[in-house]
């Protein structure tokens, strides 16, 4: 945590842009009466939320974050396709291969957002699926277990996203 | 071509729907029929976006939008009671 | 080029199909509430983002909203599965006899 204090003022100016964005992209229109109302409707919303959204505010602003945060949508649709087919397979099995167990693993991750991130991806990859999260602790039901130790599993699960969240969020 | 993939696809997706009734009716717990209610909506989505290409009509996509946004809440809500009604 | 990109679209409605078909069968064989959530709800999630992009290779006008339905189903049904996996974890569902190891009833107990 060695970021300098936040400018509001910034972390304001990330929400609307966000915001606008998503009007844009619900309107597919950029004509200027669109814009306008889209426009208030975003000022307004950013004058209720004035601190900005956590996922925003979190992150680092720097070119490594941006770098990083490219890279780790790249892995994570990677892993979302690749897991995906290893579920696949096990589900179109006749004998049906699951070695279901729920693991315990740990994360470096000190951000309560770059957590809740980290959290949707171990789910979002099948196979692993979020059950508890505690602290810097998670636990993690795994269809098909391949190690019941904490030290283990933290490398197998966690490793590969945190890699790219630590660099992100820090 | 593109017309007959998405009549398969919505075939398939039909299969998709009626193997998540059968897990609905079957339960036997109520998280079984809560999760298979989730699946039926994600593919009820597809539905309607498929529903869409075929009519060539965009507001469906905002039905689409909106239906997902309505079932996530129905989930989150059904689980948070079933967590401390049961 | 615009065929080129209707046979992607059409090959990837199919495959985005396939992914709700093996989903569902994945929510009728597997043995336990945990399984059902991972199998079922993952699955179609993959199913419905290649499905969506396909649709947008048919109709590249509304990529942006298809974009949007995507990436808000990328973002909520994490989060639904997870709701539910604690909800019936913690209403006490026991996984299947099959599950080798469970560190998260050893270390809680009838805590939380």
């Amino acid at each position: 945590m060695n970021a300098m204090p936040i400018g509001r003022a910034r972390n304001a100016v990330a929400l609307f842009a966000m915001l606008m964005l998503i009007w844009i992209m619900l309107e597919g229109s950029v004509a200027i009466d669109v814009l306008l109302v889209g426009a208030v409707a975003s000022a307004l919303v950013t004058f209720v939320q004035r601190d900005g959204l956590p996922i925003v505010t979190e992150a680092r602003f720097t070119r490594e974050a941006a770098i990083a945060a490219v890279e780790y949508v790249g892995y994570f649709l990677k892993e979302l396709v690749k897991s995906n087919l290893h579920i696949a397979a096990v589900v179109a099995t006749p004998s049906l291969p699951v070695r279901p167990g729920i693991v315990k693993v740990h994360t470096r991750l000190k951000s309560r957002t770059a957590r809740v991130l980290l959290a949707n991806s171990i789910t979002l990859t099948p196979g692993t699926l979020t059950v508890e999260i505690e602290g810097e602790w998670l636990w993690v039901h795994w269809v098909t277990m391949e190690a019941a130790d904490p030290e283990e599993a933290t490398q197998q699960i966690v490793a590969g996203f945190e890699h790219y969240l630590e660099a992100i969020y820090g | 071509m593109a017309e007959a993939s998405i009549y398969l696809a919505a075939l398939l997706a039909a299969v998709a729907f009626v193997l998540a009734m059968a897990r609905f009716v079957r339960g036997p717990l109520t998280f079984d029929r809560v999760v298979a209610f989730d699946v039926m909506t994600i593919v009820g989505i597809t539905g309607i976006v498929l529903v869409a290409v075929v009519e060539d009509r965009a507001i469906y996509l905002d039905v689409a939008l909106i239906y997902a946004l309505m079932s996530f809440l129905g989930v989150i809500v059904v689980a948070r009671h079933l967590e401390r009604g049961l | 080029m615009t065929s080129l990109l209707a046979v992607l679209g059409g090959l990837l409605l199919v495959a985005g199909a396939s992914f709700l078909l093996l989903g569902g069968l994945g929510l009728v064989r597997m043995p336990d509430v945990y399984n059902r959530i991972q199998a079922g709800t993952k699955a179609t999630t993959l199913g419905t983002l290649l499905t969506l992009a396909g649709v947008a290779c048919l109709h590249p006008g509304w990529t942006m909203k298809l974009l949007l339905i995507g990436l808000f189903l990328l973002f909520t049904n994490p989060l639904s599965s997870q709701v539910l996996a604690r909800a019936a974890h913690r209403s006490k569902v026991a996984p299947t006899a099959a599950t080798e190891v469970d560190l998260l009833d050893e270390t809680k107990g009838d805590g939380a």
